[in-house]
């Protein structure tokens, strides 16, 4: 074998980048974060995602994120089992044409929604056109869930269909063998052999959906803050970079209780989307 | 299928590298201004009158704008803000004097009047060279809305709701607020300002969206029946749509000016002198104000305008002595952190 | 009835996912200007879609940017894989942690963080600091789909080989890299899909005039999105549309894909 130093060696040019841009900014973040413009130590960065506009907009997102996620995964879940049940010879054609989309750039996507969801938009030209009364969708919090579950389904169709499609077939057969019926057996045996796919997929939804400030700027109207918006604003309008680097480690804090989370209930690492 | 794919995606590669690398002989100009504020076809033009190749970006706000420019890490050599951001510019140092030899057409053809305007933000008119001005006012629809509009009070009418566009930053959105209670739209006073935000705030439930330059094809696709705008947008969305009106309210507006600057950290500062010359030139100006319709200080361009209707037009050219107008002041740090903390609270309110 | 619910739920869900395709692609025919008015069928956006500067720009730079970060990427990610997995478990269990940061942090959080970095370094915005930002994130796809790969490896092939006469770095070649090789495709491929569809973290890092398509479609979607933005993708679409197609199609692909599982 190569000898394990020179090994070793082969991941320097890996060490020296994930030093200098992931482990260095992010201590950016936290120096920036920790201080006032003078340079002095100061917990008000972060203290101030109490105020009321700051904790109103992670509130909403929180809820807007959660509210996303279970919509997700109800969606995905029966889909996920009719792709690991019916499409494996032809799995590629079946399951690619839930991920095509995917590589239409997002943002033009979720644009195409506000085309369909506008007051004079496509859905509400054929309502009217079938008599029903016209309906206000777009610039509402329904609408950002809405593209929320729309761009982040994929996220969670995948890593369902990976961990449901690596399920024995025999180990149903088996269960209904024993006379369990579908319900049970569902419960019994699916379910539970699917559970680090559904963790890992919460999670893809979960973290994107909370930090997102595309979303809920296209389809939003501006008019519906989430955490994400008033952090991009701090930067880019603003200009108080202590402020949106203190409310980034508020944000931080939340992703990582998530992961902690996912970790301890997939302790494999099975549920991962690769 | 993976090999496939990844014969593309090489194949693409390879394309995309050969595609690049143009450089052009006298070096370059980098132009950073408003979305869709300028002729392309002037900038072509200019590329080929002098050899300088032309980097263009674009900016939604001078509130986008003022961060990008105070961090250094893109560097500019021509900017476009406006009045009070000249001023918050000249007053962080970022922007450099301008050397007005190296400019002929810009004494020469912009109208006194307009020098003076712009001396209340830039004293001795020393850093800004003037590109378009206007107001700021109503938009509306005639088929949407069937009384005489002349009042601000018509934003929180609710017999419009969902049916009002209101612009998406600090300043003109607090404009429109304090000119409906007949306060200054300089004022630094709290407690005007907290009667203004509560104002803002329940008008928020009438209104369909905060937006910038969204507005004109909201506007045009009539989506809103109402909205606040630029004077420019007007005579470009009334030739979209001929049911569109504008009105400057009777409690007063924002007469603002756009002007040209050159920032201090600028690296092709004799480029960018050339490109603003090139842009006061009469047949240039003439050429932008016929593709963005926004009101051209170049008077010598305004006696070039061949359609007698835009020329005489109350919209593009109104009679400033007959509204109550106010330019922006920069009103400094402390009143700077106070509006973006009242913005704040009314876009996080219900 | 069973078979019939089935299908149906598919074809809602495919329904949800496709119909804003399908506006972008009807939209690319609408001769008016603005997305809200039907003004009668064209092709013209599709000729003046290849005369747009600005757009062809962006598209170079976006697949410029996703093919160097995507290749680079491989390659550091490759090697740092076989480093790691020599590792002792807490030093591989560290150099794990600190691939997963940029996975599972927020975009908006890894953007600033890299901005605040340019900018204190002095690194002036522009085609590199968005590369630099891209190989950043892309890293950790290729460690992550090579490193399951490094674990079903074989030694006892690589031993073969030299006890045949090959040298370290020839073996290593000739029999760990072709065994690493699905699991490298497939981390490159991810990579330059992320790329692509970044838009978040190319937002905080781009500088004047660069423009990859996700931040010019956000540009344009302020001002009114231009229709030869919709020419563009319903191109791109249709293009990805019919390789699928083919590649399933052909019987020799067939093999290939099979293989490449």
């Amino acid at each position: 074998m190569l000898r394990n130093k020179n090994k070793l060696m082969l991941g320097i040019p890996y060490y020296v980048w994930s030093v200098i841009f992931i482990v260095i900014p992010l201590f950016m973040v936290f120096y920036y974060g920790l201080t006032d413009k003078t340079g002095a130590f100061t917990f008000e960065n972060v203290s101030a995602i109490a105020t009321y506009e700051h904790s109103k907009a992670l509130w909403l997102a929180v809820k807007l994120s959660i509210i996303s996620t279970i919509i997700c995964f109800f969606l995905a879940y029966p889909l996920a089992m009719i792709l690991a049940k019916y499409a494996k010879g032809k799995s590629s054609v079946l399951v690619m044409l839930f991920i095509l989309p995917m590589w239409m750039n997002f943002l033009l996507r979720t644009m195409a929604w506000q085309t369909l969801l506008e007051n004079n938009g496509v859905i509400n030209t054929m309502l009217s056109f079938i008599g029903l009364p016209r309906m206000t969708m777009i610039n509402t919090p329904g609408a950002i869930v809405f593209g929320m579950v729309y761009n982040f389904l994929p996220f969670m169709v995948l890593p369902l269909y990976n961990s449901l499609e690596k399920i024995d077939p025999n180990m149903i057969n088996a269960a209904r063998d024993l006379g369990a019926n579908a319900f049970i057996t569902f419960f019994k045996v699916t379910l539970p052999l699917s559970v680090p796919g559904i963790i890992s997929g919460i999670t893809m939804v979960f973290v994107p959906a909370l930090t997102t400030f595309v979303i809920s700027t296209l389809l939003g109207g501006s008019k519906i803050l989430l955490i994400g918006n008033v952090i991009e604003q701090e930067f880019s309008q603003t200009n108080n970079w202590h402020l949106g680097s203190g409310l980034s480690i508020v944000l931080m804090i939340f992703i990582i209780i998530s992961m902690v989370i996912q970790s301890i209930a997939d302790k494999d690492g099975e549920g991962s989307v690769l | 299928m993976k090999k496939f794919m990844l014969a593309l995606v090489l194949a693409a590669m390879v394309l995309s590298l050969a595609a690049c690398g143009k450089k052009s002989e006298n070096g370059k100009v980098v132009v950073y201004n408003w979305g869709e504020y300028i002729d392309p076809d002037t900038l072509e033009q200019f590329e080929k009158e002098t050899g300088i190749e032309v980097v263009y970006d674009e900016f939604e706000t001078n509130e986008l704008m003022f961060p990008k420019v105070a961090a250094g890490a893109t560097t500019y050599d021509v900017i476009c803000p406006s009045d009070y951001m000249v001023d918050k510019m000249i007053n962080a140092g970022l922007l450099q004097e301008l050397d007005f030899d190296k400019i002929p057409n810009a004494k020469k053809n912009i109208g006194a009047q307009y020098w003076a305007q712009s001396d209340q933000f830039d004293p001795g008119n020393k850093y800004s060279v003037p590109y378009c001005w206007g107001t700021v006012g109503i938009l509306y629809n005639k088929t949407m809305v069937d009384e005489e509009i002349d009042s601000w009070n018509i934003l929180w009418d609710p017999k419009y709701s969902g049916q009002i566009l209101m612009q998406d930053s600090v300043r003109d959105l607090f404009a429109v607020g304090l000119a409906k209670n007949g306060y200054s739209i300089n004022s630094t006073n709290e407690d005007e300002l907290q009667k203004a935000k509560q104002d803002l705030i329940d008008q928020k439930p009438l209104v369909q969206a905060y937006v910038i330059d969204e507005v004109r094809d909201k506007m045009i696709g009539n989506e809103a029946a109402i909205g606040v705008i630029y004077s420019g947008e007007a005579i470009y969305t009334q030739r979209e749509n001929s049911d569109l009106e504008y009105v400057i309210p009777k409690e007063g507006t924002n007469v603002w000016i756009d002007n040209w600057v050159i920032p201090a950290n600028a690296e092709n500062v004799e480029n960018a002198h050339k490109f603003i010359d090139f842009m006061c030139r009469e047949d240039i100006a003439l050429k932008n104000f016929e593709y963005i319709t926004y009101s051209t200080p170049n008077e010598a361009a305004q006696k070039l305008i061949e359609d007698e209707d835009i020329k005489n037009s109350p919209i593009a050219f109104p009679d400033l002595s007959k509204y109550k107008l106010e330019t922006y002041l920069y009103l400094g740090e402390d009143a700077d952190e106070l509006y973006s903390k009242l913005y704040k609270e009314i876009k996080s309110a219900d | 009835m069973n078979k019939i619910l089935r299908r149906l739920y598919m074809a809602l869900i495919v329904i949800f996912m496709y119909a804003p395709i399908g506006t972008l692609i009807v939209l690319s025919f609408n001769a008016s200007k603005s997305r809200a008015k039907w003004g009668g069928f064209t092709t013209k956006w599709y000729v003046s879609l290849f005369k747009n500067d600005a757009i062809m720009e962006a598209l170079w730079n976006t697949l410029a940017i996703a093919g160097i970060a995507a290749v680079v990427s491989t390659i550091v990610g490759t090697l740092a894989c076989i480093a790691i997995n020599n590792m002792k478990k807490k030093p591989r269990m560290l150099w794990m942690g600190v691939t997963n940061i940029p996975m599972l942090n927020a975009d908006i959080v890894t953007g600033i963080s890299l901005m605040l970095l340019f900018i204190a370094l002095g690194i002036k915005f522009g085609f590199m600091s968005i590369l630099v930002a891209h190989i950043t994130f892309d890293i950790p796809y290729v460690i992550l789909s090579v490193m399951p790969r490094m674990k079903t490896l074989n030694p006892s092939t690589y031993e073969a080989a030299l006890d045949l006469g090959a040298s370290p770095v020839n073996a290593y070649f000739k029999v760990v890299v072709p065994d690493l090789m699905p699991g490298i495709v497939s981390g490159f491929l991810m990579a330059f899909t992320m790329s692509i569809d970044d838009f978040v973290i190319t937002h905080f890092t781009k500088g004047a005039g660069v423009d990859t398509l996700s931040t010019k479609i956000y540009s344009e979607v302020k001002k009114g999105i231009k229709p030869e933005m919709y020419a563009l993708s319903t191109l791109i679409f249709i293009t990805i549309l019919v390789l699928l197609i083919l590649v399933n199609r052909t019987p020799a692909d067939e093999k290939i894909k099979d293989k490449a599982k």
